[in-house]
């Protein structure tokens, strides 16, 4: 019996971990990441105390890796992203992924006694494309604020490529601002605004 | 009274319009946002005060009340909002979420001692956003241009005819004794704005350019809370999703595709 638990342990150390992540369902894995992930904003005394850093980093840890930045990226920058060149989009997807994870990090701090409650799921087989709905309730709030996710399924498995605030995507709610900077000032332009927004932010949180 | 409003309503119309002919050159080209000259400047104007008045005010109200009170108070306004609330979902034909408001408004009107409780809530009885703006979205009516109102904010045209509505049908604006009427309000208006401090970073962090910002976030808003969380995806962004996503697929094997954009 023993040695058929070892067998099996073998066995399982020997599948290849990409297997593993395709095999999570989308809604269990969003369930598990943000229940992971708000158990330790709640718990830890450095995040309650207000570090921004460490929330970043926790976020880049445990979050970033189910995301898919290039596709968000290109999702924002909306036609144009074609014209970009393999460096330029690179160093928009920096760049976006930078802003985004700032903004992101600093919602989550502001919004620590929440609870999420996550909306039921159904899934047809076969899909590559799916949204599974949260609910954050606010203490005291009369009205739970819609967090949805889009996941698409590829060969790492599922990555989000979108995430909708009470109906207002993060992403392509900068497709209008970001047509604007390229429209004026090229794509270097709109790369060179990023940075510039991300090191006024960097310089801010460091205060 | 009635007419009192209408006309200021009107002027403000006028207003927007002739601004808009005038701010017609100033515009960054979205079909959305015809009258983008006008509209800045009217965001310029409520961000000042925002920033002089109503922020402040919010802030310390905030700082000083117990959070049981504030949310006493928010349920208070909420509760009467319901009222319309439950109106307009019987008129976009859903006699069920109507239902549900209606009970709402009983059991918090009693039980929840004027609505300072919102005992429905905790019942399962789900606290709905409903308005004339989004009722007239139901029956087909389109966004119309997008306009930022003085005071009241962005709005689409067709929200703007929603909200002369909102505000006529409003039971707090037809309080008979005028100074209650004001302080009622004002503390409405400064609970709401209180509730949306936390919010005001994030938008300042996340946007690079607020305006911009504002305006795509509350077309989207509205359109999600037309189709009341389900929006179809729109049929041009929907083929834009495809070949972006081509294109962020491709990106992974850039260099063929960059030779092959090139001949």
């Amino acid at each position: 019996m023993k040695l058929f638990a070892l067998l099996l342990a073998g066995a399982g150390l020997l599948l290849p971990l990409g297997t593993w992540a395709q095999e999570t369902a989308p809604d269990v894995l969003v369930k598990n990441v943000t229940t992971e992930v708000l158990d330790i904003i709640r718990t830890d005394k450095d995040i309650k105390a207000g570090n921004t850093q460490r929330v970043i980093a926790l976020i880049e840890k445990k979050v970033l890796p189910h995301f898919n930045f290039q596709r968000m990226t290109a999702l924002a920058v909306g036609k144009d992203w074609r014209q970009a060149s393999p460096a330029q989009q690179k160093a928009l997807t920096d760049e976006f992924r930078d802003l985004l994870v700032r903004t992101y990090s600093n919602a989550l701090t502001a919004y620590k006694n929440e609870t999420v409650d996550f909306r039921p799921f159904k899934m047809r087989a076969g899909e590559t494309d799916v949204t599974v709905r949260t609910q954050i309730h606010q203490p005291g709030a009369r009205q739970p604020i819609t967090l949805d996710y889009s996941l698409e399924k590829n060969g790492n498995g599922w990555k989000v490529y979108d995430v909708v605030v009470a109906g207002v995507s993060l992403v392509t709610n900068y497709r209008s601002s970001f047509a604007t900077e390229i429209r004026s000032n090229g794509i270097d332009g709109l790369i060179k605004t990023l940075k510039a927004k991300n090191s006024s932010l960097e310089a801010s949180t460091k205060k | 009274m009635k007419a009192t409003f209408f006309s200021k309503f009107s002027k403000i119309v006028v207003a927007v319009a002739a601004a808009g002919l005038l701010g017609g050159c100033a515009t960054s080209g979205n079909p959305k946002d015809p009258i983008e000259g006008f509209n800045r400047a009217m965001f310029g104007f409520n961000e000042g005060l925002d920033k002089v008045i109503i922020k402040p005010v919010a802030t310390g109200y905030e700082a000083v009340l117990p959070s049981p009170i504030q949310t006493g108070v928010a349920n208070f306004f909420s509760n009467i909002a319901d009222l319309m609330v439950g109106v307009n979902n019987l008129l976009q034909g859903k006699p069920v979420q109507a239902a549900s408001d209606a009970g709402r408004v009983l059991v918090n009107t009693t039980v929840g001692f004027l609505g300072l409780i919102d005992v429905a809530s905790s019942m399962g009885m789900e606290k709905h956003v409903e308005d004339i703006g989004q009722t007239f979205g139901r029956w087909g009516m389109t966004d119309g241009a997008y306009v930022v109102l003085p005071f009241f904010g962005p709005r689409t045209a067709r929200d703007t005819l929603g909200l002369a509505f909102d505000v006529y049908t409003d039971p707090v604006t037809h309080v008979d004794h005028i100074p209650t009427r004001n302080v009622l309000l004002a503390t409405r208006l400064v609970s709401d704005r209180a509730e949306l401090l936390k919010a005001d970073k994030i938008i300042e962090e996340a946007a690079l350019d607020k305006y911009s910002y504002v305006r795509d976030a509350y077309l989207q808003r509205r359109r999600s809370l037309i189709y009341d969380g389900n929006p179809p995806r729109e049929q041009d962004s929907a083929a834009e999703l495809e070949s972006d996503k081509k294109m962020a697929e491709a990106g992974e094997s850039a260099q063929p595709t960059q030779t092959a954009m090139r001949q």
